[in-house]
């Protein structure tokens, strides 16, 4: 689909988009609400789906009511194990390592509570709520495996996408026998659940063999692939819409099961059908951030410098996938050590399958690593940055290979001179305001991988001197529909309202996966590499006709700007698309690109955006109740192609860490394996006080190896170094070192 | 479905009469009754709507000088009352400590009282609860219960009564009015929650039937309008329930403490009137080591539930800390955040 534009004076630019604060093109209709997300959609006799899920987290299903449900007013249909359409493919099989196992009632086994156990279809939502709850399901139940310490571990085959569990560099134990300051630390960090503001939810009409479905996707290309195998159609038969996500954070990054059972219970009453999943049943199947406990071993030599970091990680993931936070895989990158090592072990509870959650593995990891930096530093008596400087990485640690770019150490000195940090007193529990709260400073490294994926797009020309540019991209918030479309305006060299910008669609060229902060970098590469090709086409038809002033330049010789094409060594020369198109009769040309990581670059160059964020807390010395009071982040992440939506980015990411380091916690009663506060008013994220005044610098680089624009990411960066920040800061005010996250009011009062 | 009648008496009477049948329960705004039915926690078989009753929504400022309110008055209206904010600050300021903008809107004086407790196994219908089901077990004794009960629990139950608004209340003796099937009648708003004993579902001294028509705070409560203060510690800086919170006003004349009121917040199943430790202020100077040693006296009998030994330390501190700042006398304004450790112009003490 395409956007209804604004005129709004801001988007009337010319000449080059890219790096213009362009505020978001669908900013109005999402403040007019007319911005249609896919529970939005009511397609002509649609029915409504509930599912019931389990409140046990082990066992099996006995009985189910199914009359009862059945002889509820308006109930038409129950799905369970004996009644549901057919799958072509075990949904409980690895057709390849992104698809991960999921319920869609091929038997009556419960492994986690909330799982899906029959879906209740009706005429109205209250008719399939009431019927859900008349199932009245019994159990035959075991004793759930909950935590860390809920069963025996092991060493993982892989962790995160194929990283080995294990990486040895050099020999940490022999280097630690010799340090001169040493630190032993173990940090524990809560399950979290991403909780985006939009519940999944799928509105699903068939004809045929021919599925049409409403769905937030950050993936639509590989949910059809996925939902094709199961369904036992080809993937082009299913036509996604997935124009705007209320936010996904990597939980709608893979097609999760009840949004299957959406689909099955529309193939099974023959009807469109909507499924829309309650707050609560998003706790268990669409992913998570597992908890973790991590021990760090750090030794210096006797002037601070690093001599080894041991990071090992334990971290839970189901009892029938296969998920592993990388969490000890922080700890490869960032600070240059002669020995490193970081293994994993792992545990399988009663829970959903652990997922990617923003910064999968890079946040746990970064807030245990920060804090351990931070205790090393004190250990060795020098500020927390002299210490990160003076371990500065100027080579990948591990693989020694050189940075793609790395202005990491303009952030610190941009960051720190913003924040005051030269101020800061190197002993905690110095300082206190006015009030006589107690006041700390830290500070945290951010760093995130600049990945990419693959993507394609087509661009196209027309006579009137307008463009087009299609990628089936998503804007999950984070701005897409805008940088996208300035990276296309520029690539078709027209100002961004004579570009339609389609987008949102599956049958759209695939734009990849909006995840690992890559969907920028990687669908911008392919709009940009789409647009030369068909300047490289509109070139073509100038150069070689006579009667264009062009004539002869040859397509390297040409320039394409603000609708024209210039001679590049006389712009005096120049002619308009609409002139060229119209002259050679041409109603439009059209022309296709594609994004991917380069190889060659990638063996030579190790490619992370980074950043240095500081934080300043108060701690009131007696209640314990902290509040972040300030946060300074200062980001290195290539190109900026919007700053507007870069901030709103880093923002976004830095409260994230706010919310790791103080408040985030689902809590799991350690019997029954459930939930217990499965609600946004008990499972706490920052509100608007407890989010400080933020403040976002960003550092200029030029990448010339990431990709052809130059970007990294910048979606989950601000997640990182953010966290540890604000924990430092905690014990810099308090001279109390918690370790276990979010920080409790318990866990500070005593050494108050 | 979970099908209830849905009247919606027009005079009192009729009230108390729809609500005297056995499953019917009072409906103010539903802000919390509403999630309990949601959840599978509570099945009312009618619901009787009061809000449409006449007479309940006014804040009336009687010839002795004192307050009643009416049991629909809403929590931001009588927040927001500039004749209630100057004579029961603290009163104003708990209730704007409380929950959300949105919810205060909506969440009336009555509804406020009669809230129940978050205890997160009594909203967990598969969990055992005694509230629930008498006789069930409680499934918080031995489970996640940090922020559970510290006073006055029984093995049975060791839920927190909620509330931020009833703490000041209970501190500044608030009456209750009850129209009953017998007539009306008035409690004291300590009397008004039990603690759990035996019968933890027992949770009010109500009957079936009752209403709670209006709250009246006395003329007494006054005297303490220039030293009152409600603090309330959280796990955010807003819209969180109190891990702990205590209510304090002090009477001062000449340097003297004539009379203290103190109280306290998430500890029991009711709000947690601290008669010995107002005791020990009366009469002695307004400093630190008296504080101190009203807060022992205040968390004296405490002990832990499970998970939450911490609360007791906590709730001594915050009692010394609420002492401290009534002392210092009530800001002119309702801080901008209400409640919080972190509202402006406090010194510590050191
Ligand atoms: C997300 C959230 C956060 C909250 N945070 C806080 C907080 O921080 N601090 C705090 O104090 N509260 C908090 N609350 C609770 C809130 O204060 C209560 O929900 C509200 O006061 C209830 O008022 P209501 O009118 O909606 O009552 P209802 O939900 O309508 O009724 C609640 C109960 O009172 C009974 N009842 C109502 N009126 C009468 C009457 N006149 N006589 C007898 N019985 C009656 C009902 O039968 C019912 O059992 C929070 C609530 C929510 C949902
Ligand atoms: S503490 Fe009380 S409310 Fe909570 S589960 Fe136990 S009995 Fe129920």
């Amino acid at each position: 689909m395409s956007l209804e534009l604004t005129r709004d004076p801001a988007h009337l630019r010319h000449g080059s988009n890219i790096g213009q604060p362009l505020t978001r093109r669908d900013g109005v209709l999402k403040v007019k609400g007319q911005a249609r997300y896919a529970a939005d959609n009511h397609p002509a006799g649609m029915l409504y789906a509930v599912i019931a899920v389990s409140t046990i987290a082990r066992g099996r299903v006995t009985s189910l009511d199914v009359d009862a449900a059945k002889r509820y007013p308006g109930v038409v249909d129950v799905m369970t194990p004996s009644h549901k359409p057919p799958l072509a493919e075990d949904p409980d099989g690895k057709p390849n390592p992104f698809a991960f196992k999921m319920e869609l009632l091929q038997n009556d086994e419960v492994r986690y509570a909330n799982q899906a156990i029959a879906v209740v279809i009706a005429e109205t939502l209250e008719a399939a709520t009431e019927g859900a709850a008349l199932l009245s399901p019994q159990y035959h139940t075991e004793l759930a495996r909950v935590g860390l310490d809920g069963a025996e571990s092991y060493v993982p085959p892989v962790v995160g996408i194929g990283n080995p569990a294990v990486v040895q560099h050099g020999d940490v134990d022999a280097a630690l026998a010799g340090a001169s300051n040493r630190i032993e630390a173990t940090y524990e960090t809560s399950a979290q659940y991403h909780n985006a503001m939009e519940p999944h939810a799928m509105v699903a009409a068939w004809e045929g063999d021919k599925l049409s479905i409403d769905t937030p996707s950050q993936g639509m290309a590989m949910a059809q692939m996925r939902l094709g195998g199961l369904l036992g159609i080809p993937p082009g038969n299913i036509y996604i819409r997935s124009p705007f996500l209320g936010g996904g954070f990597g939980s709608k990054g893979l097609v999760s099961g009840p949004q299957v059972l959406g689909i099955m219970a529309a193939k099974l009453v023959g009807r469109p059908v909507k499924l829309v999943l309650r707050r609560d049943q998003m706790y268990g199947p669409v992913g998570h951030r597992p908890p973790t406990r991590q021990t760090l071993r750090i030794g210096t030599d006797s002037e601070g410098r690093l001599t080894a970091i041991d990071h090992h990680a334990k971290v839970t993931t189901s009892t029938f996938d296969d998920f592993y936070e990388p969490a000890a895989d922080a700890s490869h990158t960032l600070y240059a050590s002669p020995a490193i090592k970081t293994s994993h072990e792992a545990v399988r509870v009663d829970s959903g399958t652990p997922l990617f959650m923003r910064a999968p593995g890079e946040a746990t990891g970064s807030i245990a690593l920060e804090s351990a930096i931070d205790e090393i530093a004190v250990a060795c008596g020098m500020d927390p940055l002299d210490f990160r400087l003076k371990n500065y990485a100027e080579v990948e640690p591990i693989s020694g290979k050189p940075f793609s770019s790395k202005a990491l150490r303009q952030c610190y000195a941009k960051g720190a001179e913003r924040f005051g940090w030269a101020r800061r007193p190197l002993a905690p529990r110095q300082m206190r305001d006015d009030d006589g709260f107690l006041v700390g400073w830290g500070m945290g490294t951010a760093t995130f991988p600049a990945l990419m994926f693959q993507a394609q797009a087509r661009a196209v020309i027309r006579s009137d001197g307008s463009g087009v540019m299609e990628s089936g991209a998503h804007d999950m918030g984070q701005g897409a529909w805008t940088a996208l479309a300035q990276i296309a305006a520029d690539g078709l060299g027209l100002g961004i309202d004579q570009v339609e910008f389609r987008s949102g669609t599956s049958d759209l060229p695939d734009a990849g996966i909006a995840g690992g902060s890559a969907h920028t970098a990687t669908a911008g590469a392919a709009i940009h590499n789409a647009g030369a090709a068909v300047i490289a086409k509109l070139a073509d038809l100038a150069t070689n006709d006579q009667r264009s002033p062009l004539f002869g330049a040859g397509n390297t010789g040409v320039i394409a700007r603000e609708g024209r094409l210039f001679r590049r060594d006389d712009e005096t020369r120049s002619e308009s698309y609409a002139d060229i198109l119209t002259r050679a009769g041409v109603a439009e040309i059209e022309a296709s690109g594609g994004g991917a990581a380069d190889p060659a670059a990638q063996s030579s160059y190790a490619m992370h955006a980074h950043g240095a964020v500081f934080a300043e807390v108060k701690v009131d010395p007696e209640l314990g109740q902290v509040r972040v009071t300030r946060l300074v982040g200062a980001f290195a992440a290539g190109r900026i192609i919007n700053p507007l939506m870069v901030q709103s980015q880093l923002f976004g990411g830095m409260i994230w860490g706010v919310s790791f380091a103080l408040h985030e916690e689902a809590v799991m009663d350690h019997r029954s394996g459930r939930i217990l506060n499965a609600n946004l008013a008990e499972y706490h994220i920052p509100v608007n006080a407890d989010v400080p005044s933020l403040d976002v610098l960003t550092v200029d680089e030029h990448d010339p190896h990431v990709n052809a624009l130059g970007i990294k990411g910048v979606g989950e960066i601000g997640v990182t170094g953010s966290a540890g920040a604000v924990a430092n800061a905690v014990w810099h005010a308090t001279g109390v070192r918690v370790r276990r996250f979010p920080i409790r009011i318990d866990d500070l009062l005593t050494g108050l | 479905m979970m099908n209830f009648d849905y009247v919606r008496p027009l005079t009192v009477a009729e009230a108390v009469a729809a609500a005297s049948e056995k499953g019917a329960t009072y409906l103010a705004s539903g802000t919390n009754l509403l999630d309990l039915m949601k959840g599978g926690v509570c099945h009312p078989r009618r619901l009787v709507d009061v809000t449409r009753l006449p007479g309940l929504g006014r804040v009336e400022y009687l010839a002795d000088g004192s307050v009643r309110i009416g049991a629909l008055v809403r929590n931001a209206d009588l927040a927001h009352d500039a004749e209630f904010v100057r004579a029961f600050p603290s009163v104003a300021e708990a209730l704007l400590s409380g929950a959300s903008a949105q919810l205060r809107n909506a969440a009336t004086v009555g509804g406020n009282l009669m809230q129940r407790t978050r205890c997160a196994y009594f909203y967990d219908a598969p969990s055992a609860c005694n509230k629930r089901w008498p006789g069930a077990g409680c499934d918080a004794r031995q489970g996640e219960n940090r922020l559970h009960a510290v006073l006055g629990w029984s093995e049975a139950c060791i839920a927190t009564h909620p509330s931020d608004f009833c703490v000041p209340l209970v501190a500044l003796d608030a009456v209750v009015e009850i129209e009953g099937k017998s007539g009306r009648r008035e409690v004291a708003l300590e009397a008004l929650h039990r603690l759990p004993g035996d019968t933890p579902e027992r949770e009010t001294l109500l009957d079936r039937g009752d209403l709670i028509v209006a709250l009246r705070l006395p003329a007494e409560a006054r005297a303490f309008a220039a030293h009152a203060r409600y603090i309330k510690v959280r796990e955010r800086t807003s819209y969180a329930f109190a891990v702990v919170s205590a209510a304090a006003s002090l009477r001062i004349e000449q340097g003297t403490i004539r009379e203290a009121r103190l109280a306290l917040g998430g500890v029991a199943a009711k709000p947690w009137r601290a008669r010995d430790a107002e005791q020990s202020l009366a009469g002695v100077a307004p400093d630190v080591a008296g504080f101190r040693e009203a807060a022992r006296i205040a968390l004296a009998d405490a002990k832990p539930s499970g998970d939450n030994a911490f609360k007791i330390e906590l709730a001594q501190r915050i009692v010394v800390r609420a002492l401290t700042l009534a002392s210092a006398g009530t800001p002119t304004r309702i801080p901008a955040l209400p409640g919080s450790p972190f509202s402006s112009g406090v010194r510590h003490v050191a």
